[in-house]
């Protein structure tokens, strides 16, 4: 599995040249790991940051689009005519519209239309507005006349697959073959193991819903094409763009500036980009397009529901014997990965010589799916984590006990790679001591009909390696100042925050005399999207290459003023020093001919990752949980997280990225999921009310981040490895593992809804 | 404390309540003001935009004069026609609390809230916030205790945390977690969000505001 791919939809992914060298680990460090705020916290604090969304330019008109009702249908006929006549309108385009009459691709292999006659999910776009005011273009939109063939639907991906469901495309409900996994023997797995259990588990969909929509401010100036985009990669922006436009790259400009979340929602351009172009193109106008909250829970991506039913063997002492995951699940009515690494976590978590799986993927009438924090990793865990559970509550053992009975040193899934690291282990041991596990397990659940419970669950994450390509240039000003030049976005994460403070190690630049430029494809150099956490591990070394690239040529200047051999010089602070000799040394504001050159430019690139060698963080999450036996009501109390990431670049954005995925796990156990009209096929829930993320009230004060903090020496020149995903892959499964400790009952469907749980307390024989 | 909204269509303390916004708008607007889902009936008649009309608005201490759709909200007044794009936009229809804005010092949702009624009271977004250049003490908490990751909420926290600690200069976490209840951050930062709101309070006793 190359774990860039995931990313890349566009194409093969792109390489750079290698960097000019390999430093050595640092041994310490002077800023990089200390908790510093971020860098942009006070354009984000004061309002100054400019979000897409807030983008205003001179003539700018408003677009809207006109989506379908139905879950599937065929435009047979839209009427623009009295839109067109409307107070304000000054476009309406349609599938009859020659500038709009372009290929979409969906995917490498599926093509259609931008407005495609054939809606197969409800929210695909049929028509589009551009007017003077947003109330004017939704007014436009509603005077559209369009005339459906309504068609019949499936939304439920198990009825998809039975005889005679009605076909999502022609060739059936089926994205493909069956994916299938072995190693060893199962059945020989099985009948060496002393306890089997089988449950079949699922997850429902979940939705992104970042708190900036979807949306871009596209203009034109003659042939040239500028779009401010939401979005996590201005560049695989860009590209799509300018394939669908049929554009030079070169006249394609993408400008990321700030953006509101994206969570996997935003690696990819949405036909939204195209209509704004065209609607813009038309008009002679800069056009502003966002999507209303209602879209975005349509058709810019979701988590894809999965069920998987797994079967466990394990002997007494603990070791397992033999895993065998059957997974079903959709991806909507696109290829989309409906099923994409929801094994994983069973082919590789644990040691064990006997695995089998099994993934259909299945279309149905929704809106297609996007990668989404830790695409299938989270659902994965959900069977898995819950499983080990249910194995250890068989074998009377404590459920860390049996996790750490099945540590594995190598990735089995990879054919036996070993991994560069792995914490796994200590992510367990260290976990379990600072959450006082063994003290909490042992606590009384108590005797009313309030109970209380904790709970574990472990992950890894197949990705969070990075690699190949990133370029970035940094720049010394003869003051002493810098300028650093990075294509990547900052989601959120706090990478601007990050990279600065790896210039500042190397060059050090006080990060308050560090310039960074936002992600533009115009200005900064080329990046992959944000994505798969692997923004840290990609960029960082080749900030480090461009720092040190920038110090060299530094050391040069420095030596000849110094009289010192270059190799002799270090950087004290603002000063050249030398090694030798600490009263040789130069500010470097004052060196002579840095004043000269006026400014040093240092390119940095990725080098590839070591061969053979498998790069995976991982994490161990503990928490406490308490249940309302009359309401099913759970609260979580307070949650743990051990990760092993490899170095902690910041303590502060690193505590506060695993708070963020243990609020988004809490989504998935607790409350979130899509639902769909089973007599219309339409989503019932499109906004925040009824689908429910966690709010202040849903989360615990006490979220404790315990990192691992080991440098990764072999992963890459910084030792860091991704953590933005691994934190949210074991949350749900925690959680649900400490309902049980708390009540007996297992939930095996995500959420744990207060109406499930209390309906499965009423029901006899779930407990135990 | 703060004074009393006199906000004439609303009946909640603590806010506009959706009835009293529907019957401020009248029924005809509604759909066009909510920006509800695209999929109206094929053929629909379209709402009546009516004509603009003049609306004076005091925002930070400034009067602004603007002509102004009566189904314009105070979100789509201050962000599109204002450039106070401080207050963000994350749903439109009351849920998230992105374009929280102090209305006579209490946080209410912009998104809410049609902009002819927001004449005659007190607006103050993320910008009055701003003493010159410098961060206010909410502001200088959020930044210290790192109470974001992409920042789009953060605006509208802000704005409620200055509107609860305005009323409640000392909260207990609880008071805080029911103060904040009305802000979602899909990032997910409530923890250090309750760290900033305590923090706030502590910077604004020092500095006696």
């Amino acid at each position: 599995m190359e774990t860039p791919k995931l990313y890349f939809i566009d194409g093969a992914v792109p390489e750079t040249p290698a960097p000019s060298g390999t430093p050595a680990p640092w041994t310490e460090t002077r800023v990089v790991g200390k908790p510093l705020p971020r860098v942009d916290a006070y354009e984000r604090v004061s309002g100054t940051a400019v979000y897409p969304s807030d983008v205003l330019l001179p003539d700018m008109l408003y677009g809207a689009v006109l989506r379908c009702p139905h879950a599937s249908a065929r435009v047979k006929k839209v009427d623009a005519s009295a839109a067109e006549k409307m107070p304000g309108v000054r476009a309406v385009i349609t599938g009859a519209t020659k500038a709009a009459d372009l290929r979409w691709y969906h995917s490498r292999t599926v093509f259609t239309k931008l407005f495609d006659p054939t809606c197969r999910f409800e929210g695909e776009a049929v028509a589009a507005v551009a007017a003077e005011t947003p109330q004017q273009a939704w007014d436009a939109v509603r005077a559209i006349a369009v005339e459906y063939e309504v068609l019949p639907f499936v939304v439920d991906y198990h009825k998809a697959l039975e005889p005679g469901a009605p076909p999502v495309h022609e060739g059936g409900n089926r994205v493909g073959e069956t994916q299938k996994y072995q190693r060893g023997d199962v059945a020989k797995g099985f009948a060496q193991a002393d306890k089997v259990l089988e449950v079949t588990y699922s997850t429902a969909a979940e939705i992104h819903t970042p708190m900036e929509m979807h949306g871009c401010v596209a203009r034109w100036d003659g042939p040239r094409l500028t779009l401010w985009e939401s979005t996590q990669g201005v560049y695989p922006i860009q590209q799509r763009v300018a394939a669908v436009l049929d554009m030079p790259l070169a006249n394609v400009r993408v400008i990321g500036s700030y953006m509101g979340g994206g969570f996997g929602s935003k690696l990819q351009a949405d036909k939204y980009n195209i209509i704004a172009a065209v609607l813009a193109r038309i008009t002679a106008r800069p056009v502003k397009l966002f999507l209303t909250r209602e879209e975005t829970f349509l058709c810019v991506g979701n988590r894809p529901p999965d069920e998987m039913r797994l079967r466990a063997g394990v002997k007494k002492d603990g070791t397992l014997t033999a895993l065998e995951m059957t997974v079903v699940g959709t991806g909507g009515a696109y290829p989309a990965g409906g099923t994409s690494l929801v094994d994983w976590l069973v082919r590789d978590l644990y040691t064990c010589p006997n695995v089998r799986t099994e993934s259909t993927d299945v279309f149905v009438n929704g809106g297609p799916a996007r990668p989404m924090r830790a695409p299938g990793h989270p659902q994965g865990a959900w069977a898995l984590e819950q499983m080990m559970d249910a194995l250890a509550n068989t074998l009377g053992m404590d459920p860390v006990e049996l996790r750490l009975k099945n540590i594995p040193t190598v990735s089995q899934a990879n054919e036996g790679q070993p991994y560069t690291t792995t914490g796994l282990k200590q992510c367990l041991v260290e976990g379990a001591k600072a959450f006082g596990w063994n003290a909490a397990r042992r606590r009384s659940k108590g005797d009313g009909p309030i109970k209380r419970g904790v709970g574990v669950a472990a992950g890894l994450w197949i990705a969070g390696d990075g690699g190949p390509p990133a370029t970035v240039i940094v720049k010394l000003f003869p003051d002493g100042s810098a300028n650093l030049n990075m294509g990547a976005s900052d989601i959120g994460t706090g990478t601007k925050t990050i990279m600065a403070m790896v210039v500042s190690e190397e060059l050090g630049v006080p990060i308050e005399r560090i310039q960074i430029e936002n992600a533009d494809t115009l200005t900064t150099e080329y990046a992959t999207a944000s994505g798969g956490s692997k923004t840290v591990p990609t960029e960082s070394p080749a900030v480090r290459d461009a720092a040190l690239a920038v110090k060299r040529q530094l050391f040069e200047i420095a030596a000849e003023e110094l009289k010192v051999p270059a190799s002799e010089l270090r950087i004290e602070d603002d000063a050249v020093v030398s090694t030798k000799d600490p009263k040789a040394n130069k500010k470097i504001a004052a060196l002579q001919g840095l004043r000269r050159r006026g400014l040093i430019i240092g390119v940095g690139t990725r080098g590839p990752n070591p061969e053979g060698k498998v790069i995976n963080p991982f994490a161990a999450q503990f928490c406490e949980v308490d249940v309302d036996t009359r309401t099913g009501q759970v609260r979580v109390l307070r949650f743990l997280s051990a990760n092993d990431s490899g170095r902690v670049m910041n303590r502060l954005t690193y505590e506060n990225t695993v708070m963020g995925g243990i609020t988004m796990g809490i989504g998935l156990a607790l409350t979130e999921q899509r639902v769909f009209d089973r007599q219309t096929g339409k989503v019932v829930n499109c906004n925040l009310h009824d689908y429910k993320i966690p709010t202040a009230m849903d989360v615990p004060a006490e979220i404790v981040s315990n990192p691992i903090d080991v440098p990764d020496p072999e992963a890459n020149s910084t030792g860091a490895k991704g953590l933005g995903e691994p934190v949210t892959i074991p949350t749900a499964a925690a959680v649900a593992n400490a309902v049980y400790d708390a009540t007996g009952v297992r939930v095996a469907d995500s959420p744990i809804s207060p109406m499930r749980l209390v309906a499965l307390l009423a029901a006899p024989g779930t407990r135990g | 404390m703060a004074k009393k909204p006199k906000d004439k269509s609303g009946d909640c303390p603590h806010g506009v309540s959706r009835r009293g916004f529907f019957t401020a708008v009248g029924a005809g607007a509604i759909g066009a003001a909510t920006l509800g889902r695209a999929q109206a009936a094929a053929g629909a008649p379209a709402a009546e935009a009516g004509e603009p009309t003049m609306v004076k608005l005091r925002i930070n201490g400034r009067t602004h004069t603007i002509l102004a759709e009566a189904r314009w909200t105070l979100l789509f007044v201050l962000r599109e026609k204002l450039g106070l794009t401080g207050t963000k936009v994350g749903c439109e229809r009351g849920e998230c609390g992105a374009c929280t804005v102090l209305f006579d010092g209490i946080p209410r949702y912009a998104c809410m809230m049609l902009a002819m009624e927001a004449e005659g009271h007190e607006i103050t977004t993320l910008e009055g916030l701003m003493n010159g250049e410098e961060l206010g003490p909410v502001q200088t908490a959020f930044l210290q205790e790192d109470a974001f990751q992409c920042g789009y909420c953060t605006p509208g926290q802000i704005m409620a945390a200055e509107g609860l600690l305005r009323t409640t200069p000392d909260p207990t976490l609880e008071e805080v977690r029911t103060g904040m209840s009305g802000n979602l951050c899909r990032c997910g930062t409530y923890s250090h969000i309750f760290k900033a709101v305590k923090k706030a309070s502590e910077l604004k006793k020092a500095a006696g505001r």
